[in-house]
């Protein structure tokens, strides 16, 4: 390359900055209570029992096909945001911006979902985000999902994407329960609703996305056809 | 105050926990090899070694060196000896030289962990450091240099 476009390049890089996101949602589980507020008791009451048994199913009772698929309808379009997708991508590099474009700087996904030699996830982002537009956003457990767990969100439908987060084999061994604990709890998906200057948010704040999962886990988790 | 130890010497520094290690480094310390390219951990210049790892100081608060093993390019070795200075001299990599000490701290992670990297190995491993003057032919030689020296030195 001349250098020119060299220049180019890094001024390009400048530009796109580090609006991209490795929001890993289940890249780790949260052990700590935090129920949201807005989610209905029933539900706790539900979730909780949930994750003592290990059960991963309520009560054909309580369940409301049609009820629970509107629910997950409603969590949807947070998943695929591009807080939440940028770091749950299809292919084995993080995606940046709210275009979802593939990170600058050819980072890999690596085999623990945190990168490669010295171009780990840490090697730039911090425990916290950097202030300034384009900075680049941080969290204690910044990074992918690992290659044996993809958990892949980019391109999925609503039921796609429903039936992978229920499947133990493609969510990282959780119950409905440890679910809802984890998108109410753990603090890396929080970033998604505190992502740094300059990021737009999910189309839900958490309270509701979190809502709408209590109500399709407490509708029976049926997903969207 | 924040203490660390910088190319095995133990430091300790009155700067604001906030402070990018970048000046800690070069203001406090006096150690100017390391070089300010961007400010935003886009271009590579300022690549030091955090406990083995490669860490952009110039968006890295010195806090995050607290009770840690920084590493720069002059702690790399104290007599040029390290396989990747000698393959650096040897093969005459740099034009004018500026991103090349976050060029060598990225490639030593490379070469710490990966013995014999392929150039697609070199390619994922460094693809963070930019350089203008465009060395990056003689880059990859001299990576692959050093990974000969360092083999052989090795029987």
């Amino acid at each position: 390359m001349t250098n020119n476009t060299k220049w180019q390049v890094l001024t390009a890089l400048l530009l796109l900055g580090f609006a991209g996101a490795f929001l890993a949602l289940w890249s780790q589980q949260s052990t700590s209570a935090n129920t949201g507020k807005t989610a209905p008791a029933r539900g706790l009451s539900s979730a909780n029992a949930l994750a003592e048994t290990g059960v991963t199913t309520v009560s054909a009772a309580d369940t409301d096909a049609a009820a629970a698929q509107a629910a997950f309808e409603r969590a949807y379009p947070v998943f695929v945001s591009p807080r939440c997708q940028n770091c749950h991508p299809s292919g084995d590099a993080p995606l940046q911006g709210d275009d979802s474009h593939v990170h600058a700087q050819n980072v890999k996904r690596g085999t623990d979902g945190h990168g490669v030699y010295g171009m780990r996830c840490q090697t730039c982002h911090q425990d916290a985000n950097l202030p300034g537009a384009n900075m680049p956003p941080g969290n204690p457990k910044w990074g992918l999902p690992p290659p044996q767990m993809k958990m892949v969100f980019v391109g999925r439908t609503s039921g796609e994407l429903c039936r992978q987060l229920k499947d133990p084999k493609l969510n990282g061994g959780r119950s409905l329960a440890q679910i809802l604990t984890h998108v109410a709890a753990d603090d890396l998906v929080g970033w998604g609703w505190n992502p740094g200057d300059g990021r737009t948010l999910p189309p839900l704040n958490r309270p509701d996305f979190v809502a709408a999962m209590q109500e399709w886990v407490n509708d029976g988790a049926a997903c969207p056809n | 105050m924040i203490s660390f130890t910088v190319n095995g010497k133990a430091v300790s520094v009155a700067d604001p926990p906030s402070t990018p290690l970048l000046w800690v480094i070069r203001d406090s310390l006096k150690l100017t090899g390391t070089k300010y390219g961007c400010g935003m951990a886009l271009c590579g210049a300022c690549t030091v070694h955090i406990d083995g790892e490669a860490v952009r100081s110039c968006v890295a608060p010195v806090s995050r060196a607290e009770g840690k093993k920084i590493t720069t390019i002059e702690g790399i070795s104290p007599d040029l000896t390290h396989p990747l200075q000698q393959a650096w001299i040897e093969i005459d990599v740099p034009q004018c030289g500026y991103c090349q000490s976050g060029q060598i701290m990225s490639a030593a992670v490379l070469l710490a962990e990966n013995p014999a990297p392929t150039d697609t190995d070199i390619d994922e491993a460094m693809s963070g450091n930019i350089c203008r003057c465009g060395t990056y032919p003689r880059i990859r030689q001299a990576i692959h240099r050093a990974a000969e020296i360092k083999a052989r030195g090795a029987k």
